[in-house]
C-alpha cells in the first residue's frame, strides 16, 4: 500500500472508532468526559513509559486505560462529594495533565515522548514505523493498534447495544431492571480510553476530542434513530479524516489540525442544512404540529 | 533561590502570574456560580486560531495584539456555543466540546502554517499553547497586569449586582438590572481573564486557574464575599509559588506547576475545609450517629409535631 | 396472598447533611391503589427511589413479598418522572416500551418479535398503537407519559412505583391512564403512585399514604384524607397551609 493510503486507512479508523464511541457519549451527556480523559491519558502513557521504559502499544494501552479510569472515578467520587459535576472533571484532568506535562518536562526528558506530539499527533510519520503481522504483512504499527481496537470497540457496542441504549436514555429505569448502571458506565469510560490512546499517534489528545463529540453531534442533527446515528457518525468520521488528509496536504499544515476542522466543517453544513433539525428546516416549518 | 527572587525581571513576572491568579480566582466565583466551569476550558482552547491569526496578521510577537486576537476568537467561540445551544438540540457540553476541539484544530492548522514561514518565531508562540511566563517581557507584563487589575476592578465595583445576578437572575432583572447587559460584560472579563492568563499559564491548563481556586474556597465559607475574597487569595498564591517553582528548572513550562499548586491547595480544602471538608464531615457523621442512638426512637416523634 | 406485600421500617435517607425520609415506617396491602401525597419538599419521590434502590438507604429496611428488592425486582416496576429522561433521544415509542422487557431478555441477546409484539399490545392499550413508529421527540407530553405507562405494563409486574404520572397531561391521558390502574388493581396487583393534585385524591385512590418527611397518616382513604390530617400533613409550610386548605374545603364538599 502507499504511503498515503496508510495514512488514510489509519486517519479513517480512528474517524470510525471515535464516530461510533461518540454517539453514546453524547447521549450519555458525557460529551466533556472526553476532553478530560484525552488529557489525562497522557499522564498513563508517560507512566506507562516510566516504568517500562519503552513506547509500546499494549503498555501505552494499559496505562491509558487505567489513566482514563482514574480519572472517570475520580470525576465520580468528586461529585458524589457534593462538587459540581463540571467543576470535578476540571480539576481532575487539569491537574493529572499538568502532573503528565510535569514529568515529561523533568525526568522523561525529550527523548521519546513529548507533549507536543501528544497533542497534535504525527500522522505524517506513521507509515515508517511497521511491524509484521501473520497473513496481513507489513503494516504500520498504530494501524494495527487501532484496528485491533475497532474490533474491540464494535465488539462491545453490538454485544451490549440494549445497555447502552438504555443506561443512556433512562438510567433509572436500567437500575430498577437490576443492570449494573455502574459497571456499565466504567466500562464504557475504558472504550472511550482506549479508543483515545489508540488514536493519540494518529491525531494527538485533542483532535481525539473533535473525532468524538463532533460528528456524533452533527449525525444527531441528520436522524432520530440510534442505529443510523451510528452509521451516520461514523461515516462522517471517516469523510472528515480523509477530506482533513486532502486540506492539510493541499495547503501544507498540520494533518490532525485539519481533520478537526473538518468535523467542524460538517457540523457546521449539518446545523444549518439538516432536513430534520437544522436551522433553514425550522424557519421553514418553525412550529411542529403534534 | 534569592538569587533568583533578586532578578529584577522575575519579580516582575512573579507579581503578574500572582494578579493573574487573583484575578482568574474571582472570575472563576463568578464562573462557578454561573455553573458554567467548563466554558473556560472551551474558551481558551477557543483563543488558539486568533492568537495565530494575530501573529500571521502583524508578524511580530506582541502581546497586546495577541491577546485581541486571542479575545475575537474565544469570543466567536463562545457566540457559538451558545447559538448551536439555544438552536438546536445539541447540549451545551457537546457544544463546548466541538468548539473547543474545533478550534484547537483550526489553531494547530494555522500555527502549522506560522511556524513554516520565514518570520515564524516557533517558540515564541508554543509557549502559548503551554504557558510560559518566564518568557514575558516587561511590556507583556505591563499588559497584563493592567488587564488583570481592570477585571478586578470591574468585579469589585460591581460587587452586589453580580451577587444578584448569579444567585437570580431573574430577580435581578425584576429590579432594574439588565441580564444581557450582564450576560455581556460577564463574557466580556470571562474572556479576558483567560486570555491573559494564556501566556502565562497556556490554553490547555488556563481552565483549572478559574475552576481550582473557586471549588477550594467552597470548602472553607457559606458566605460569597468571602468565597470570592478567598478564591483570589488561592488563586494569587498558587500563581507565584508555581511560577516560582517552574524557575527552577532550565524550560520548565507555568502552568502545570501552578496548576499543581493550585490542586495542592484543593486537596487541603477537600480535607480539612470547615464547611464540607471531609475531616469535619466525618466527625459530624460520628457525633451525629452518637447522637442517633442515644436519641433512639425520640427524634422521630420531635420531628412530626 | 394475604398479609402485606410491601413492609418498609424505620427507613431514612438523606441529601448530603438533609434528612429528608426519616423513620418511615408503612405496610402495602396486596390489591391496593396507594397515593402518596405531601407538600413540596416532602420526599416522595425519594420515598420511592429509597425504596427501589436508586437512592442510598441511611438506616431502616425496605422488603417486597418478605424478600430484598434485589429478589423481588422482577416483580416490580417502575415509572419515573417524565422530566427525568431527555425525549431528544433518537429511538420510537416502541423501542421504549421493549425497554421493559431488556431486563427479561438478558445480557447479549436482542429483542425478538415476541418482545416488539408486547410492546405493540401494551401500547395498544395505552391507547398508543399509532405512535409505536413514532420519533419520542415527536409526542405531547401525555403521549409521552402513555408510553412510559405501556413501558411499566410490558413488565408484567405485581407491583408497580409511579412517580407523579398526572403531571403536565392533557385531561384524556389523565383519563386513560386512571383507567389502567383501576385495571391494575382488578387484576390484584399493587400500585403506590405520588400524586400531587388534592382534589382528585379520593376519586382516585383507594389508600392514601400523608407523607411529610415521615408518614404523618396512611390507611384507607375515607379514613385518612380528612382536613384535620391534611392541614397537619402542610403543616409545617403555612404558605401551603392555606392554598391546600382550600382546595380540600372545595373537594370535602
Amino acid at each position: 500500500m502507499s504511503y498515503t493510503a496508510w495514512i488514510i486507512l489509519t486517519a479513517s479508523l480512528v474517524g470510525l472508532s471515535c464516530g461510533i464511541i461518540g454517539v453514546f457519549l453524547i447521549l450519555r451527556k458525557q460529551a466533556m468526559m472526553a476532553d478530560a480523559i484525552s488529557h489525562t491519558v497522557l499522564l498513563g502513557i508517560v507512566l506507562a513509559y516510566l516504568v517500562t521504559k519503552e513506547v509500546s502499544g499494549p503498555s501505552m494501552l494499559i496505562g491509558g486505560i487505567l489513566a482514563g479510569l482514574l480519572t472517570a472515578f475520580l470525576v465520580q467520587w468528586l461529585h458524589s462529594l457534593d462538587v459540581q459535576h463540571d467543576a470535578s472533571m476540571g480539576i481532575v484532568f487539569t491537574t493529572l495533565f499538568a502532573i503528565g506535562v510535569i514529568l515529561i518536562a523533568t525526568s522523561v526528558g525529550n527523548a521519546h515522548l513529548d507533549v507536543q506530539h501528544a497533542l497534535m499527533g504525527e500522522i505524517t510519520f506513521i507509515p515508517f514505523h511497521t511491524i509484521s503481522l501473520p497473513i496481513i504483512g507489513e503494516i504500520p504499527q498504530a494501524t494495527a493498534l487501532l484496528l485491533v481496537v475497532f474490533v474491540i470497540i464494535l465488539f462491545f457496542i453490538i454485544a451490549f447495544y440494549k445497555e447502552w441504549k438504555i443506561t443512556a436514555f433512562d438510567p433509572a429505569l436500567a437500575a430498577s431492571l437490576g443492570l449494573p448502571v455502574l459497571f456499565l458506565h466504567y466500562l464504557f469510560m475504558s472504550l472511550v480510553s482506549i479508543t483515545t490512546v489508540a488514536s493519540f499517534d494518529a491525531v494527538g489528545a485533542i483532535m481525539v476530542v473533535a473525532m468524538l463529540i463532533t460528528p456524533a453531534a452533527s449525525a444527531y442533527l441528520w436522524t432520530d434513530r440510534l442505529f443510523m446515528m451510528l452509521i451516520l457518525s461514523g461515516v462522517f468520521g471517516v469523510v472528515s479524516a480523509v477530506l482533513g488528509y486532502y486540506v492539510a496536504a493541499w495547503i501544507d499544515t498540520s494533518i490532525s489540525g485539519s481533520m478537526a476542522f473538518m468535523t467542524g466543517v460538517i457540523f457546521i453544513i449539518s446545523f444549518i442544512f439538516s432536513p430534520k433539525h437544522g436551522l433553514i428546516a425550522k424557519h421553514v416549518r418553525p412550529v411542529e404540529e403534534i | 533561590m534569592w538569587s533568583i527572587l533578586s532578578n529584577s525581571n522575575t519579580q516582575w513576572v512573579l507579581f503578574s502570574t500572582m494578579i493573574l491568579g487573583i484575578a482568574a480566582g474571582t472570575i472563576g466565583c463568578l464562573a462557578y456560580w454561573k455553573r458554567q466551569n467548563l466554558m473556560s476550558d472551551a474558551l481558551s482552547h477557543a483563543a488558539l486560531p486568533g492568537v495565530v491569526i494575530a501573529f500571521l496578521l502583524i508578524g511580530e510577537k506582541n502581546l497586546f495584539i495577541l491577546i485581541i486576537g486571542a479575545a475575537m476568537s474565544a469570543l466567536i467561540g463562545a457566540l457559538f456555543i451558545q447559538w448551536i445551544t439555544t438552536s438546536s438540540r445539541i447540549s451545551e457540553d457537546t457544544a463546548m466540546g466541538m468548539v473547543l476541539a474545533v478550534f484547537y484544530g483550526l489553531g494547530i492548522m494555522l500555527l502549522t502554517i506560522a511556524n513554516q514561514s520565514a518570520s515564524g518565531n516557533q517558540s515564541g508562540l508554543d509557549n502559548f499553547i503551554y504557558g510560559q511566563a518566564a518568557a514575558m517581557v516587561r511590556s507583556d507584563v505591563i499588559t497584563m497586569l493592567s488587564l488583570a487589575l481592570f477585571v478586578i476592578f470591574i468585579v469589585f465595583i460591581g460587587f452586589k449586582e453580580w451577587k444578584l445576578y448569579l444567585f437570580d437572575g431573574n430577580f435581578a432583572q425584576g429590579i432594574g438590572l439588565s441580564l444581557n447587559g450582564m450576560n455581556t460584560l460577564y463574557t466580556i472579563v470571562l474572556v479576558i481573564t483567560i486570555v491573559i492568563g494564556i501566556q502565562a499559564v497556556g490554553v490547555i491548563l488556563m481552565a483549572a486557574l478559574l475552576i481550582i481556586p473557586a471549588v477550594s474556597a467552597r470548602y472553607w465559607t457559606h458566605s460569597f464575599r468571602n468565597m470570592l475574597i478567598l478564591s483570589a487569595c488561592l488563586g494569587g498564591l498558587a500563581g507565584a509559588f508555581g511560577t516560582l517553582i517552574s524557575t527552577f528548572g532550565r524550560g520548565w513550562p507555568t502552568g502545570p506547576f501552578i496548576v499543581v499548586v493550585a490542586a495542592g491547595f484543593f486537596i487541603l480544602s477537600l480535607l480539612f475545609g470547615k464547611e464540607k471538608g471531609l475531616l469535619i464531615e466525618y466527625i459530624q457523621f460520628k457525633i451525629y450517629q452518637k447522637e442517633q442512638q442515644a436519641l433512639g426512637n425520640k427524634l422521630g416523634e420531635e420531628g412530626s409535631k | 396472598m394475604s398479609g402485606p406485600i410491601v413492609q418498609v421500617e424505620n427507613l431514612s435517607a438523606s441529601y448530603r447533611k438533609n434528612k429528608v425520609l426519616y423513620d418511615v415506617s408503612f405496610e402495602v396491602q396486596p390489591g391496593s391503589l396507594t397515593g402518596i401525597v405531601g407538600p413540596n419538599g416532602a420526599g416522595k419521590s425519594t420515598l420511592i427511589k429509597t425504596m427501589l434502590q436508586l437512592h442510598p438507604i441511611l438506616t431502616g429496611s425496605v422488603t417486597f413479598y418478605g424478600l430484598p428488592f434485589k429478589q423481588a425486582k422482577k416483580r416490580i416496576g417502575y415509572v419515573p418522572q417524565r422530566g427525568s429522561v431527555d425525549w431528544d433521544f433518537p429511538t420510537n415509542a416502541l423501542d421504549v416500551v421493549t425497554m421493559g422487557l431488556y431486563g427479561q431478555i438478558g445480557w447479549f441477546k436482542r429483542p425478538t418479535s415476541r418482545h416488539k409484539q408486547m410492546a405493540y399490545e401494551a401500547l395498544e392499550k395505552m391507547g398508543m398503537a399509532d405512535y409505536a413508529e413514532r420519533q419520542i421527540s415527536q409526542l405531547s407530553g401525555g403521549q409521552q407519559q402513555r408510553v412510559f405507562l405501556a413501558r411499566a405494563l410490558v413488565q408484567n409486574a405485581d407491583l408497580y412505583f409511579m412517580d407523579e404520572p398526572l403531571v403536565g397531561v392533557d385531561a384524556a391521558t389523565e383519563r386513560a391512564i386512571m383507567d389502567i390502574l383501576r385495571e391494575l388493581k382488578a387484576k390484584g396487583k399493587t400500585v403506590m403512585v405520588v400524586h400531587h393534585d388534592l382534589q382528585t385524591v379520593e376519586d382516585y385512590f383507594d389508600h392514601v399514604l400523608l407523607l411529610n418527611r415521615t408518614v404523618l397518616h396512611h390507611g384507607m382513604t375515607e379514613d385518612v384524607f380528612t382536613k384535620e390530617n391534611i392541614a397537619e400533613t402542610y403543616g409545617g409550610n403555612m404558605r401551603w397551609m392555606g392554598e391546600e386548605r382550600h382546595h380540600v374545603v372545595h373537594s370535602v364538599q
